[in-house]
């Protein structure tokens, strides 16, 4: 693995090895006072921040430390992008610097691609942490290693990913990941928030399926996740947009409730990858609820994010 | 790593060391090595972990505890010490799967840990599970157990338990196989050079 | 092809002493096909227009055209020449060379410039500009709106009566969006002899749009630019170009449905024509992945289907001519993020191979057919009276060679213009030109590539 770009066209064996590593590095790890291993002594780990997100970042710079290697944070606003400089120049100069792996998270859908084309002359790895209403691979492995670790397999299990589908990197990498390992993933949205041809996301020979839905009630009886995406309310509802009419709308139509909680089946999962927006697409009963694996999400974050780095930054590198 | 078929006039070039009887009279000759060193079972003894380190140390730290159990009625804790993340040479080599490490109840704080690996080499593993060992606890003392040492250490690493010292080149190659993973016991030569096998 | 950019600066060079000379003196043409067609002729030239056509035919210079076809000049009504206000990636003189060297006789250059052509100014330093260079007729294309802001008509009369004499209005890159605004352009426009070239593209429904909304678009999360946002402005300005009885101008169709809407007006008699640009012809969606902005253009690459369609409909005669959009951009506005880039691609060099290679090869267009939808019609859109004439005695010596068995490996950054953006990078593509000569003289001539063929 020479980047990790997006778990579209992901072999289910790549995802299985990664999630093996991040749970062993869970298991040894766990109940440590001294959370530190020496495997990247000596590797530099940027990571470039071009939209705010304090969870994401934080996990990878956990993950970085929690396995020695130095781990400095560039965020736009507080650097030579803010004053206009291009992304590929951003790019070429930390690698220059030294930068043996970055973390970019940028509002442009293939930025992560364009930084990894621009970086393939050096030995720097690129790792995406969101790009634009693209992929955000890493998520979707850090909620494989959640549903894996709450209900013992992935494969055969069917998994509601409810909400603004059109503009979630989740979604998709999520999609692409979850099917690929075997399960059927029902994506839940109003025709508004469905992508052209979502139905069609499952890769050719992927376990499980891809569908589409309008109808959450009548999903949850089956499913044994349901995952609420976030809804960022400012490009979704209002005049400019018209995705929907209103939030009121929104929440009783797509919103997890604790009557909805109730139509679920005992043994399923509540997943949400944060910041969640209370009272709109999931109610503070069920985030609280011990049906929602939210902090396990976070916890195993740190983990399957030590697991890339680990598998892009140890081991001699064999030609991508 | 294990060879699954050959014959007594490989082509290329391997010699039997040690047969299936040869490597269980060794693991025995070890566990009484061990019984005999650690004073186990006297009155000022500490309490022995065998921790195997994967792969071939899980196997022959099993044998050996259970050598142990029989010849001395102690049942010794055992485990097993995955050092991958501790390595120091993760960049010369391709990249390697992580193994389990999963320590014996009560741990290893205090106690008599012996690491056990199949092959001494270089001496890298041990010093790796020597760090991999602080993280994991702090033992009272560290002893050592290979089933072989093949020589040319470049560490200052020396076996306490070793089963059959075996002078080899550079270019060869020791592979020990067991039962548990590998269908049948025996330590072969290999004449093969494999310089960027795993041999430690 | 590396000798391709100087050699045909040493042409142009060349000219400037040759073109009076080739103005007086005789230049024999031997052994070419007029459209491809009937035996080899020899044609001679002579003070501009072709004297003679018949065999045997002598001259002080002769031109081995032995397997060449003939072909009126090429007319673009659809470039973007950067001059003025992004020199940096093309000027009047550099666009006007890669014309040439793609076969081109005239050009219609953009409004959108900086300053806008939107007024007599502009337009005239535009056309002056291209009359000094000498190697192509280029013809500014004025705004429709000032500052091609949409709100209210640039001053197109005064514009249509300079010395530039404009007779194409576009606000292209934008829509005139504005219905009422959209009627009122096409009404003053009938009296002035002229047209407005549409770019059709309702702007509420492409906020944001970065690709084709299908399929490829959604699994890169690039938000959609729908094929309804082009065809629901054709179809209306079909309707206001019918209630006026206007003449319009449809810029690069790009989907099969604007193709019904063309084929639904004509048939009830709309005034109406239409381009399509060689990359529609030959690109698909599916270039995306990668998120290269080389395949970055407006209206973006759509699918297959859509390129079966337009092809057809090329053939057919219902989209009338193939235009360019040759649209030059700085590597820095290309090589970046996907939505930071600009959208455009060059075309002038590569034009007439893609439309060998998408239209004659597979026998959808013979070479008349290429007369047609390059010269003769963009011509008559254009209302040019020299451009776009049979190859016959008495006619302007406006023309092109093109090496049809011949083949060449496009390298961008071997091609005349400043900028290199062409998405036909190391693509081996048929038919060169190989000399391209307007009212008499030499304006590009391309020896053999190497490729095979002559």
């Amino acid at each position: 693995m020479r980047h990790l770009l997006s778990t579209a066209g992901m072999s289910p064996a790549a995802a299985e090895t990664l999630l093996d590593t991040a749970e062993t590095l869970k298991k040894t790890l766990l109940g440590r006072e001294v959370r530190k291993l020496p495997t990247l002594r000596g590797r530099t780990v940027v990571t470039l921040f071009h939209e705010n997100s304090t969870r994401t970042r934080v996990s990878f710079e956990v993950a970085g430390k929690w396995m020695s290697a130095d781990v400095i944070n560039v965020s736009a606003s507080g650097s030579s992008a803010s004053k206009g400089e291009s992304l590929r120049d951003t790019a070429t100069t930390l690698s220059a610097a030294g930068a043996d792996l970055v973390v970019v998270r940028h509002p442009a859908s293939g930025a992560a691609h364009r930084l990894a084309g621009w970086l393939s002359s050096t030995n720097t790895a690129v790792v995406n942490a969101g790009d634009g209403t693209h992929e955000h691979p890493t998520q979707a492995l850090l909620d494989a290693a959640t549903l894996r670790e709450r209900l013992g397999t992935i494969a055969g299990r069917r998994i509601a990913i409810v909400g603004d589908v059109l503009h979630s990197r989740v979604a998709r990498s999520n999609a692409y990941l979850l099917s690929a390992l075997g399960a059927d993933v029902v994506l839940v949205a109003p025709p508004t928030l469905t992508p052209v041809g979502a139905a069609t996301w499952a890769e050719p020979g992927a376990g499980g399926t891809v569908t589409v839905s309008h109808d959450l009630d009548a999903e949850l009886p089956t499913v044994d996740a349901v995952m609420m995406l976030r809804v960022q309310a400012e490009r979704v509802i209002g005049d400019v947009a018209n995705f929907f009419p209103s939030v009121r709308e929104y929440s009783a139509a797509y919103g997890l409730d604790g009557r909805r909680l109730g139509l679920l089946p005992e043994h399923a999962v509540v997943l949400h990858p944060g910041p969640m927006l209370r009272g709109m697409e999931i109610a503070s009963t069920v985030a609280d609820s011990p049906r929602a694996a939210i902090n396990d999400q976070v916890r195993n974050g740190v983990h399957v994010r030590m697991a890339v780095l680990y598998h892009l930054l140890a081991g001699k590198d064999e030609g991508a | 790593m294990a060879p699954r078929s050959r014959g007594a006039t490989d082509p290329g070039g391997e010699r039997h060391l040690l047969s299936s009887g040869d490597v269980a009279r060794t693991v025995a000759r070890m566990a009484h090595q061990i019984i005999e060193k650690t004073a186990l079972g006297g009155p000022t003894a500490r309490s022995v972990v065998l921790l195997g380190i994967p792969a071939g140390g899980v196997p022959l730290a099993e044998r050996l505890a259970a050598a142990v159990a029989e010849f001395s009625g102690v049942r010794i804790g055992l485990g097993r010490l995955d050092v991958t993340l501790y390595r120091d040479d993760l960049r010369r080599r391709p990249h390697r799967p992580l193994s389990s490490t999963v320590l014996p109840e009560g741990g290893i704080d205090d106690k008599l840990v012996v690491l056990v690996d199949d092959v001494l080499y270089s001496g890298r593993t041990v010093r790796a599970a020597l760090d991999a060992l602080r993280d994991a606890g702090r033992p009272g003392a560290v002893q050592l157990a290979v089933l072989v040492d093949r020589g040319h250490r470049e560490l200052p690493v020396r076996a306490d338990y070793v089963g059959k010292n075996v002078p080899t080149s550079h270019g060869e190659q020791v592979v020990v196989t067991f039962t548990e993973t590998d269908g049948t016991d025996g330590v072969y030569l290999r004449r093969e050079a494999h310089h960027e096998e795993s041999q430690s | 092809m590396s000798e391709l950019a100087s050699e045909s600066d040493k042409h142009r060079s060349e000219l400037a002493s040759e073109s009076d000379r080739h103005r007086r003196e005789l230049l024999v043409i031997k052994g070419v096909r007029l459209y491809g067609e009937g035996d080899p002729v020899d044609m001679l030239v002579a003070d501009g227009v072709i004297a003679d056509v018949g065999t045997g035919l002598e001259g002080p210079e002769a031109v081995d055209a032995h397997g060449l076809v003939a072909l009126p000049g090429f007319v673009d009504l659809h470039t973007h020449l950067r001059e003025p206000g992004r020199e940096d990636t093309e000027t009047i003189e550099t666009g006007s060379v890669a014309a040439a060297l793609g076969g081109y006789t005239a050009v219609f250059a953009m409004a959108n410039t900086d300053p806008v052509a939107d007024n007599a100014v502009v337009v005239e330093h535009v056309w002056r500009r291209g009359r000094e260079v000498g190697l192509v007729d280029v013809h500014p294309v004025g705004a429709v709106t000032a500052g091609l802001a949409g709100q209210r008509l640039a001053e197109l009369g005064t514009m249509a009566r300079s010395e530039a004499a404009v007779r194409i209005f576009s606000d292209d890159g934008h829509c005139v969006a504005d219905p009422l605004l959209m009627r009122r352009a096409l009404e003053y426009t009938r009296g002035l002899g002229a047209v407005v070239a549409q770019h059709a593209e309702e702007p509420r429904l492409t906020a944001g749009a970065q690709a084709h909304e299908g399929e490829r678009a959604a699994r890169l999360g690039l938000a959609g630019w729908p094929a309804a946002a082009e065809e629901a402005i054709v179809a209306r300005d079909c309707l206001l170009a019918k209630q006026v009885d206007a003449r319009l101008h449809v810029c690069h169709v790009s989907t099969a449905g604007t193709v019904d809407v063309l084929r639904w007006a004509k048939a009830r008699g709309t005034k109406v024509s239409a381009e399509v640009t060689p990359h529609h012809l030959a690109l698909t969606d599916e270039r995306l992945t990668g998120y290269d902005p080389v395949n970055k253009v407006n209206p973006p690459l759509r699918t297959a289907s859509d390129v079966q369609v337009l092809r057809e409909a090329l053939a057919e005669g219902v989209v009338d001519c193939v235009a360019t959009d040759h649209a030059p951009h700085a590597e820095q506005d290309k090589n970046c993020e996907w939505s930071a880039a600009r959208p455009g691609m060059l075309g002038l060099q590569t034009a007439l191979s893609v439309v060998v290679d998408t239209m004659v090869r597979p026998g959808m267009l013979d070479w008349r057919g290429v007369a047609r939808v390059m010269s003769e019609r963009p011509a008559q859109i254009a209302g040019l009276v020299d451009q776009g004439r049979p190859l016959a005695i008495g006619e302007p010596a406006t023309l092109v060679l093109v090496d049809p068995r011949d083949s060449w490996v496009v390298r961008g950054a071997d091609l005349a213009s400043i900028a290199g953006n062409t998405p036909f990078e190391g693509m081996r593509l048929p038919g060169v030109v190989r000399m391209t000569l307007l009212r008499g003289r030499v304006t590009a001539r391309r020896s053999t590539t190497g490729g095979g063929g002559t």
